[in-house]
Parts: C-alpha cells; structure tokens; sequence
C-alpha cells in the first residue's frame, strides 16, 4: 500500500483494466513485492492468521445467522436446532465458538509480539494504536456473541457485565436502560445484541485495512528492531512470506481443529447449555476465558466505579504505551532488564487469567490486587527503564544480524540472485 | 504430530501432576468410568445406547421431558440405531396433540417419527406442581449441562488427553448416590432426599433407579445383556443422554481424524516447499525455524 507500483499488465485487458482501477497493482505491490525483512520470525506469522480468523468467524457467522432466531423464547431451541437439524450446523457452530477462542489466542500472542520487539514504537504508533481498537471491538463482538446462545451464563454474563455502567455517576443508569432496551436483559438486549454482533466485524475489517495500511507505511518491524536500511535487509513478501506464512497458518489451523472435532466445548461452560432463566442465579458467573485478566483487574478493586475504570484503563493504557516506553531501543532481545519485566508481565496476565476464574475470596482477592498493581506498574517501569537501562549493543543492519559482519558485505549478491525467483 | 503419542504423553503428565487433589472444596467428585465415546476414535456402543433409552423411557421419562429430540433421532446413524420400522411402532404408542384443524380444533393423533418426544406434563408450572416444587429439568442436553471443576493443572492436560466426560460421570454419581442415611448432623427436609453428589446433597429426586427395576433384552443364552444392576442402568442411561446431547459426536470424531491427517500431510509438504524457498537464501540454511 505504499511505494510506487511496479506491477505491469500481461493482457491487453490486464492493462485495460489497470489504467481504470489500480488494485492489481496495488495488491501486488503490498502482498507480491512488497520488502519484508529477511529476519522475520514466526512470532511474525500471527497477523496472517488473525486475517484468516476474521474471515473466518465472518461466513461462519453469516450462515449461522441464516438459521438462528434471536428471541429469548426462541434463541436457545435454534441453536440446538443448528446442532442437530442443520446439515453440517454442529461444524458450523463449534468453528464459529472454537474460532472466536482461536482468534483471540492468536491476537494475545500478536499483541505480546508487539510489547517484547517494540512494535509500538516510532515510527508505528498509529498502526499500534489502530490495533488496540481492533482488540476493543473484537472483545465487544465476542461479549455479544456469547450472549445469544441465550444459556445461563449468557444472560447473567450480559447482566453483570451491562450493570458494570451502572457505576459512572449521574448516567450510569440511564446506560444501562439504554443498553438493555429496558429494564433488564431481556429480549431487546437480545435483539440489539444479535445486531451489533453482526455489524462490528465488519467494523473489524474497515479498522484492520487502515492497520495494514498504516503497517505497510515503515514496513514490518522485526526481531533486531534495527530498521530495514537496504536492500540486502528484505526479502519480497511472495514467494519468502506467503509461504512461511502459509506453514503457520496450516499449523494454527490443526490446533483449531483439534479443539473443534476432538473437545469442541473444553473452552465454553456447562451453564450454557441450560436455557437462560433470570430467576435462577448460576453458582460461578465466569466469563470466556479470554476477559479473565480484565474480571480479575475489575474484582481486585474494592469499588465498583474504580474497579471498571481500573477495567477500561488496562486496555487503554496500552494505546499509550508507544509515549509511556521511553527506550530509544525497541527490541527487547537488545534490552536486559527490560526483559526481565516483560516476561513477568507475561506470567502475570496469565495469573490474572487463573484468578479470573477463581472467586472473590480469601486470598485470591489479595493475590488479585498484587496482580492488578503489577500490571500497572509494568508501564511505570517501562517508562523510568528507558532513562536508566543500558542496551546492549545492536546490529548495525538486519542483514548484518543474519549474515554476521563478512557474510554482509557479500548478501547484495545473494538478495540479487534471490530476486529473478520472485517473478515466477 | 501422531495424536496418540500426545495423547498418551498428556494423559500420562495429567495422571503424575494432575489427580484430584485440586478438586473445589464443597463438591465431591464423581469416580471416573470407562465410556466407549471417549477418546478421538470413541465411538457409542449401539446396544447401550439402546439399552439406555429403555431406561430413559421406562423411568425417566415419568418426569423428565426430552423436547429437542425427535423419534426419527433414534434411527440416525452414529446412534442407538433401531430400525425406521421399529421408530415408527414406537412413535406410534404415543399420543400426540396437534391442531387446530381446519375446524379449528386441537385434536390427537399417534406420533409420527418426525414428532419430538412428548414431554410428560404440559408446562414447566404443571411439572414442578406433580414433583413437589421442584421442575424436573429436561434431559435432551442433560449430559454438556452438568460438570465438575477439574481444577489447575489438571484442565490444562485435558485439552491433550481429550478428557471430556465430566457430565455423564456426574449423571452416574448422582443416579447411585443416594444415601439413606445422611451423615450426622444433616437435616433432610420431609420430601428431599440425600444424595452425596448434588451440589448441597440436598435433592428433590427420589432414587430413581435400583437393583433390578428395569429388564434389559436377553441374549441366546436366556441371560440379560448387561447386568441388571443400578450401576448399569447408570451408566447406560448416561450414555444414552450423552448421545442426545451430542447426537452428531461419531460424525464429528470421524471428520476430524481426516481433517487433521489431510492438514498434517499439508503442512509437511508446506515445510519442504518452504525450506526449499528459503535455501536460495544465504543466512537461512539453518534450521528451518
């Protein structure tokens, strides 16, 4: 999306067509020639994946969406009816389930990617920040999702989540009427729920062009952190990176499957194969797997308008972060100390996960807050490192980082002799 | 990646690290039993399947309803497999409420296989009025409704061993765990009953099953198919309802074994066609990740 295109029409329709709408040219400019750096590792491979998983969830979905009924009545005998009457509907719907933990599986392992090499850094603050929305809304679209299954743990999952708005002052309440299309969750929220779930990926897909655009402004960062300087520093996307990232993907694809076929409800409740019923309470409200670290952040925190700030604030503290990191050096192999802390901010999400799902007592709860305020404090940390770490010493060119210092002076060559390949 | 070497290899971490010593605190944990559907090349056992809907029928079925299963379900493949003739027969010896006709009436008529089972009351409220308050629950996804918590490290092994029958050891804890007399100190409403596996022990479900109390088919021999225990009624009713609950788990299982050895055969010639690529790179020569 960036770059003068260099693609030249075979046929006389080819550049019929070119001369009018320049997408075949733009496409092969970003995904045909476009420089990679050479040293891109599979870590590197996840924003593939994360494409192929919102276009996966999106026709999942929509033929779901061809044979489910959003009524409180009537939602939780549809989906049962997808099961079981539906050809194929038990795959469709166990993709789609599975797919939504997949797609997040695959986002938490981009995200860290992103916070361990500096992604976030200068020049890509847009493309960072641009992620974060996408989190947002995928977390939103989830959250919705899982409601219209219309289970126990559907409904009071809604309930509690909704009545968090209810603790902002003055408005609060009037939120969360308006969230509800009434007085509790009931079949407008279940209504406007299945709505909004069908439009936000679609807003997904709008916020991810403009990220691959704002991606494919610097380029990809890359494990040293030393920006692509030459030639002899990139590899063309096709044929060096379709296929490793096809390798992943077909990887990633056989740990999704196996969670489909083998254990397709390891990663949902039980709860939820019984009918909502708002006068029946489950034992444990817990929510998907992937929102534990933020309900342990929000329980940690004895008040309940602090606790939903606290909430909030942990994914909005990430769209800061590329001012809160004051380290001119961005990948952390370069960095010590830093990593030291990164990983166990890593550690500590995952503890945040496990005391998600534990209840509110006894020493979860403190374990919760210790949690909660190292989460914090990563970025504290992160922002007085950058004034006192010393780096260790960085490459002077991807290439370099590759080849070593003599097989450098040599990689023109190589990278010229590469190149005739790509045509192909 | 050979499935089963992982298998074994998580079945056998999850059996060192794992037991049940993390199981949560108030509830007791249901022993495990053997089920022919476990494992990614589980299968049902037809006869018990067959076995267990004689059960669900003879005494479950007094109470509880089964309304997201249909008669013709019976004769699908991957299930208890009776014949289309036999559900038909079955469908038959009910009575089912349909209507208005086009004088506007609600009339009966036999069942048809395409019918859902009729429920044995006419409303949640009339079911809960004939069982003491309580309503008894429908059965037809009984067996993915219920659980237990596994706990930390042992769910995690589970995603490699595939373990996943929670549900049906519940349903076969609950069916024999009935005590006649609770232990000390505990008070037993007039009307409830002690059971050592409901959450609270407290449950409004007389025992519903014992020694003897259905007949199963008997063999050549004259001799019944299966012992005619509680325990076996357990086991078979709880097979039965997980087949309900999951009446496409043999399809599914069978799909996905060719799905991951085609996946698996894709991605080994993607690691060949992708070290092939990257060797006309120098610096790349390595080991391919």
């Amino acid at each position: 999306m960036s770059g003068h295109s260099t693609y030249v029409p075979k046929s006389a329709f080819g550049r019929w067509f070119e001369s009018r709408l320049p997408i075949m040219g733009l496409i092969h400019s970003s995904f045909v020639v476009f420089p990679n750096p050479r040293n891109l590792n599979y870590l590197w491979t996840f924003g593939g994946i994360l494409a192929f998983m919102l276009v996966a969830q999106i026709i999942t979905g929509v033929t779901l969406a061809m044979h489910y009924t959003p009524h409180a009545d009537l939602a939780f005998a549809s989906v049962e009816h997808i099961m079981r009457d539906v050809n194929y509907g038990w795959l469709l719907r166990y993709l789609h389930a599975n797919g939504a933990s997949m797609f997040f599986v695959a986002v938490y392992v981009h995200i860290f990617r992103g916070l361990y090499y500096g992604s976030y850094k200068a020049p890509r603050e847009i493309l960072w920040i641009l992620g974060v929305i996408i989190f947002l809304l995928m977390m939103a679209t989830a959250f919705m999702g899982y409601v219209l299954p219309w289970g126990q743990m559907s409904y009071w999952g809604a309930t509690v989540i909704t009545n968090l708005f209810s603790a902002f002052p003055v408005v609060g309440e009037s939120i969360v009427t308006f969230l509800w299309g009434g007085y509790s969750v009931a079949n407008p929220t279940l209504n406007r729920f299945f709505s909004l779930h069908y439009l936000m990926p679609f807003m997904i897909a709008g916020v991810v062009i403009l990220h691959v655009w704002a991606l494919h402004v610097p380029g990809s960062n890359n494990p040293t952190g030393v920006e692509k300087k030459t030639e002899k520093d990139t590899l063309p996307f096709h044929p060096y990176f379709t296929v490793k990232d096809a390798l992943a993907l077909v990887c990633f694809i056989m740990l999704y499957m196996w969670f489909v076929f083998y254990t397709p409800n390891f990663l949902g409740h039980a709860d939820n194969y019984i009918e909502a019923n708002p006068a029946v309470t489950p034992a444990h409200i817990v929510p998907e797997w992937y929102f534990l670290p933020f309900y342990a952040i929000l329980r940690a925190i004895p008040d309940k308008l602090m606790g939903v700030l606290a909430m909030f604030g942990s994914i909005a503290i990430l769209a800061f972060l590329p001012w809160l990191d004051t380290s001119k050096v961005r990948s952390g192999t370069y960095r010590p100390v830093f990593r030291v802390f990164f990983w166990l901010f890593a550690v500590n999400a995952v503890l945040l996960g496990w005391l998600g799902a534990k209840p509110a007592e006894g020493l979860y709860v403190v374990a919760s807050r210790l949690s909660t305020a190292y989460y914090f404090g990563y970025f504290v940390i992160l922002f007085i490192l950058g004034y006192v770490e010393k780096p260790l010493k960085l490459p002077a060119s991807i290439a370099e980082s590759v080849l070593g210092k003599q097989g450098s002076a040599n990689a023109m060559a190589a990278s010229a002799a590469a190149a005739p390949n790509t045509k192909g | 990646m050979n499935l089963k070497t992982i298998r074994t290899l998580a079945f056998a971490a999850s059996m060192a690290l794992g037991g049940q010593a993390f199981a949560a605190g108030a509830t007791v944990i249901p022993p495990q039993n053997e089920w022919s559907f476990s494992g990614p090349f589980g299968r049902f056992d037809q006869t018990q399947l067959q076995r267990g809907f004689k059960v669900y029928k003879e005494v479950c079925a007094a109470c509880h309803s089964m309304s997201l299963v249909s008669f013709r379900n019976l004769s699908q493949p991957g299930g208890p497999g009776f014949s289309e003739g036999q559900i038909k027969a079955l469908a038959e010896t009910y009575q089912v409420k349909d209507g208005p006709n086009d004088a506007g009436d609600m009339f009966e008529r036999p069942g048809r296989a395409a019918d859902r089972m009729p429920a044995p009351f006419p409303n949640k409220q009339t079911a809960a009025a004939a069982n003491g308050g309580a309503y008894p629950p429908d059965l037809s996804v009984i067996a993915k409704a219920r659980t237990y918590e596994r706990g930390f490290p042992t769910f995690v092994f589970d995603m490699g061993t595939l373990f996943q029958e929670q549900g049906v050891d519940y349903l076969v804890a609950l069916l024999t765990g009935y005590k006649d007399t609770p232990p000390a100190g505990v008070e037993v409403p007039a009307g409830k009953y002690y059971n050592e596996y409901y959450p609270g022990h407290i449950i409004s479900m007389p025992q519903p099953i014992s020694d003897g109390s259905v007949e199963y088919p008997k063999t050549a021999d004259g001799r019944p198919q299966a012992p005619e225990t509680a325990l076996q009624y357990a086991k078979d009713v709880a097979a039965f309802l997980m087949w309900a609950a999951e009446p496409h788990m043999q399809a599914r299982k069978e799909l996905g074994f060719k799905t991951l050895a085609f996946l698996l055969l894709f991605a080994g010639l993607l690691y060949f066609t992708k070290k092939k690529i990257w060797s006309r790179v120098e610096g790349h020569h390595g080991p391919a990740f």
